[in-house]
């Protein structure tokens, strides 16, 4: 690849395509649309988190004036679910009850308060179950004449047990053997959830032509478009799903959604436009957020700082569905090796079903969790080893074009640059020595892949398409699947088929996420799509160009090869003939290949291991971040703030450096309103920790005031570094910036408050009432570490021995 | 129950027929095509739905239009200046300056961002400072309006352009 300077719109920074308009409060998301007809649906939801549904009366709620339909689940049976392996959702609860919020029934109404009054109406007779609600909870064995109440799936691997995973690759009791050092510890990372700024919200039609149409705030419209075939039993080539432009997704709006079925089913059956938008309360409910994780990490390392052995041992709590949850259980154990090398490895898991809101993909999917864990052991390892922990990491990293011991291809490695270039930007090692009582610094660092190597369902189809069409005014046409959640992929879009034939950006237009007018992508999740629609773009355009070269070039009698495109005119390289137009050169291709049109596809190359569990990390390339956090904390009350982060990132290659900016600020917001204060958590329906509150299942905190998140008054100043690798799989080099960037975050703040006051907190959210309990532990001449204490001790299945690559 | 409500939105006069339950919100956004202004949690909590009404920013899902009838609402619809057959839509400095800083991602949170970054501004111009135009009085400013996309930084570099180009 190489870099070059000489692009016009690649590496530069540019507006969004769709910018001016958001800022006018022109774009159209889903609850802008008003139809004309349009009916309002609502949906009505268990208040029990476990509890079988005896009888259903809706008599009530179609007798109420406006009241237009009603449903239950029996009128849409059969289970869906984004992956293959856990189809195990209702769009309306059939059976019974797996969670609070689980929906039993829906109406639809000419306007919402009618919907909303119709709810109650419905008379709903509930057996109440047992239910389950933590990691503990979940592993417990189950008699057989218990399953029938207690077990939430039948389908789990055990009891509510979901999955279990074991691998080993090379031999990790000899690993330990050969260490200088060894650490088992405990950490726990609690679950979160997206909090996007615009709820869920769907609209569908069902055309006189017996087409259904749905629109909907979806980051997949290709799975919702599944998924609506199989649940509703239509061919899918009568259903168009298309993605509005979504406010806010970070994997909150990848699955195919309950509501989504409920209101086309709706729309079928009343023959008018019905919309649904979630409350905020329902948004937390939906989730699909970070799992909860419970992990045991034992690590080895030489006196040299290299690493010899490393074992997870993980408990994901689930909540009460599938979701992405199998992903998410491997890739708690998959992208830990990507940054040093780890000579043997060990990782155990198992996903647990509990009666809550599911889990599923939030950004960093399954990764931030361990990454977390490690990040904060290498700095304990740090200490042990008497080493700077920016020194310890640059001692051993992964080369490029290596393998990892799980079998993945890393081609470039840009983690030594960010470390180095981060540190210096900082001040980092020298600082940390000499930082005054309250004051400290943390580093950390992580690594992310560029689109999963493998789609959610399988297929030898590409994973991304584009067509291209260019009108005589020399008006090019992108058409792709993809879907702008706001990270600008109609913008990299935009910018390549641009840059590529030469032309102003204001020429191209971006039409996507339409299942009718679209080829498919796969959607805008594990940061697949700058890579993937850009290959896919740009081998849709090149073809396209060197047809208006070969017709210019009879025109003007020059050769292809002295040819060139650039700011909109068809000239010799050398510069000696007038240019002429873009417009009238594609009026020559046209004129002599016909219509002007491409496609352009991309598959991800065929990587990593061939062993049971290798589909979950491998990419084409991976992205690393390192961040340093400069902290103070009061070291009486552990209040503490954030003073500064910075972060490096190796991008690969930026296509838009601002778009690719506002992604690393972004994660880096995201992570920290993480490490500080972002829960999602239940009432356990025991008074003595509830107060009596609520009954179990019950989310504590579902709104926007008491779910904590960081306002511009808690966001410090966070200083970018780019770092390009330019890499051989991305498109110009790039790699992946929407996740990566959010995972060192974490660990660098627990690794700064340790810096700065000698509290060692093992579990994220960092709080000052953890802190707080740490510095009375010192005070009283303990540990200071905070963290869990106890670990289930379950026996995992015999792990799946893999030789680990030459 | 409805009644005939008389709002004046960015200087012009609607009448509407309307239930006198709903919030300024729904009335501007299902009654008034006004769809500009969002919702994102109905309760006060998130900023989404900001508007301006005699200047000062007001949560549009806290107020009920009959309180507002004699009052000058601003939404943001009204910031780009329109109206001349020969002349450009002029977009206020803020919404040029959000576009070109990146300070829009997902562009949810921009209309309520907006408008009380122009009331700031409105307010706090080089000519007329009564708070400095600095980075923690905007900061401040913007503190009851979330964001999950930007982290922030670039709506507050936008802010500071559009201030610098406005006075």
């Amino acid at each position: 690849m190489g870099k070059n300077n000489n692009f016009q719109w690649i590496g530069k920074s540019w507006a969004q395509v769709d910018g001016l308009a958001k800022t006018k409060g022109e774009t159209v998301y889903a609850d802008d649309l008003f139809l004309p007809r349009m009916l309002f649906a609502k949906m009505l939801r268990s208040p029990h988190s476990h509890a079988r549904i005896k009888n259903i009366d809706l008599t009530n709620a179609l007798n109420r004036p406006g009241v237009i339909a009603a449903l239950t689940g029996r009128d849409m049976p059969i289970r869906f679910g984004i992956l293959p392996v856990s189809q195990d959702e209702e769009a309306l609860c059939v059976d019974k009850v797996r969670m609070i919020g689980d929906p039993v029934a829906a109406v639809a109404a000419i306007d919402e308060e009618t919907a909303e009054a119709a709810l109650e109406d419905i008379l709903v007779e509930y057996e109440l179950l047992p239910s389950v609600l933590t990691i503990e909870d979940g592993l417990k064995d189950l008699e057989e004449s218990e399953l029938e109440n207690s077990q939430i799936h039948a389908y789990a691997d055990s009891g509510n047990i979901h999955k279990k995973v074991a691998l080993e690759f090379g031999d990790t009791v000899a690993g330990f053997a050969e260490a200088d050092h060894v650490r088992e510890e405990l950490y726990y990372y609690e679950g979160n959830t997206h909090l996007p700024m615009e709820q869920h919200s769907s609209v569908a039609k069902h055309g006189a032509d017996g087409r259904l149409s749905l629109w909907s705030s979806t980051q997949t419209p290709h799975y919702v478009h599944r998924a609506l075939a199989k649940v509703l039993e239509m061919s899918a080539s009568q259903i168009r799903v298309i993605a509005t432009p979504v406010g806010g997704g970070f994997g909150g709006k990848t699955d195919p959604f309950q509501h989504e079925i409920v209101v086309s089913k709706l729309a079928i059956m009343t023959g008018r436009p019905v919309k649904i938008t979630l409350t905020r309360e329902e948004v937390f409910y939906t989730h699909r957020g970070r799992h909860p994780v419970l992990m045991w990490v034992k690590a080895g390392m030489k006196s040299d700082g290299s690493i010899t052995a490393l074992h997870y041992r993980n408990f994901l709590d689930g909540g009460a569905y599938g979701s992405y949850g199998v992903a998410s259980t491997f890739y708690t154990g998959a992208l830990q090796t990507l940054t040093y090398p780890i000579a043997n490895y060990k990782f155990e898991a198992m996903r647990v079903f509990t009666n809550k809101a599911p889990c599923g993909p939030k950004r960093g999917h399954g990764t931030p969790q361990p990454r977390f864990a490690l990040e904060v052991m290498l700095d304990k390892f740090a200490e042990d080893l008497k080493l700077d922990p920016a020194e310890l990491r640059l001692r051993h990293l992964m080369p490029d074009n290596s393998l990892t011991v799980n079998h993945l291809t890393v081609t470039t490695n840009g983690l030594g640059e960010c470390l180095r270039k981060v540190n210096e930007a900082s001040g980092f090692q020298k600082r940390r020595t000499k930082s005054s009582p309250g004051k400290g610094f943390g580093l950390g660092c992580g690594a992310y892949l560029s689109g999963a190597g493998l789609p959610i369902y399988w297929n030898k189809m590409p994973h991304s398409g584009v067509q291209i069409k260019i009108d005589r005014s020399g008006g090019v046409t992108v058409f792709c699947g993809s879907t702008d959640i706001g990270q600008g992929s109609n913008s990299v879009l935009a910018g390549i088929v641009a840059e590529e034939l030469g032309i102003h950006l204001q020429h191209v237009i971006v039409v996507t996420a339409d299942t009718d007018l679209t080829p498919v992508d796969l959607g805008s999740y594990s940061s697949r799509v700058t890579l993937m629609t850009g290959n896919a773009a740009i081998a849709a355009v090149r073809p396209l160009r060197e047809q208006i070269l070969i017709a210019a070039s009879e025109v003007l009698k020059i050769s292809t090869e002295e040819l060139t495109i650039s700011n909109g005119k068809v000239c010799k390289r050398n510069g000696s003939v007038e240019p002429v137009s873009f417009v009238d050169a594609v009026q020559w291709a046209e004129a002599k290949f016909g219509t002007l049109g491409s496609v352009g596809s991309y598959t991800p190359p065929r990587r990593g291991g061939k062993f049971k569990g290798a589909g979950v990390g491998p990419s084409p390339n991976y992205s690393y971040s390192a961040c340093v956090a400069e902290v103070t904390c009061d070291p009486e009350s552990g209040l503490y703030r954030v003073d500064k982060l910075w972060l490096a990132h190796d991008i690969g290659q930026a296509i838009n450096e601002k778009l690719v900016i506002g992604q690393i600020e972004g994660s880096a917001y995201m992570g920290l309103s993480e490490a500080m204060m972002e829960e999602q958590v239940y009432r356990t329906g025991n008074s003595a920790c509830s107060g009596g509150i609520g009954p179990a299942g019950l989310h504590k905190i579902p709104s926007m005031l008491d779910y904590k998140s960081l306002t511009s008054l808690d966001m410090p100043e966070v200083e970018t570094i780019l770092v390009e690798t330019h890499d051989s799989e991305g498109p110009y080099g790039a790699k992946e910036a929407g996740q990566g960037p959010l995972l060192p975050i974490m660990p660098a703040i627990a690794n700064a408050i340790y810096n700065a006051v000698g509290v060692r907190v093992d579990e994220v959210p960092i709080t000052a009432e953890k802190i707080f309990q740490g510095l009375q532990d010192l005070k009283k001449g303990k540990s200071g570490r905070i963290g869990p204490n106890k670990f289930p001790s379950i026996k995992f299945p015999e792990a799946l021995r893999v030789e680990i690559p030459d | 129950m409805k009644q005939l409500l008389t709002l004046t939105i960015n200087g012009e006069s609607h009448e509407v027929w309307t239930s006198t339950n709903k919030t300024l919100l729904e009335v501007l956004r299902e009654d008034l095509n006004l769809t500009g202004t969002k919702h994102g949690c109905e309760l006060g909590e998130c900023g989404a739905c900001t508007v301006l009404i005699e200047g000062e920013p007001v949560l549009a899902c806290l107020i009920l239009p009959l309180e507002v009838q004699a009052q000058d609402i601003q939404t943001i619809e009204g910031l780009t200046k329109y109206g001349s057959s020969t002349a450009e839509p002029k977009p206020h400095p803020l919404q040029t300056a959000f576009a070109e800083q990146g300070a829009s991602q997902c562009g949810y949170c921009s209309p309520g961002m907006l408008m009380t970054a122009k009331a700031f501004l409105d307010k706090n111009s080089k000519n007329n400072s009564k708070m400095p135009l600095d980075r923690q009085s905007i900061r401040h400013a913007l503190s009851g309006n979330l964001c999950r996309c930007t982290g922030y930084s670039k709506i507050i570099e936008a802010i500071e352009q559009a201030a610098n180009q406005t006075s």
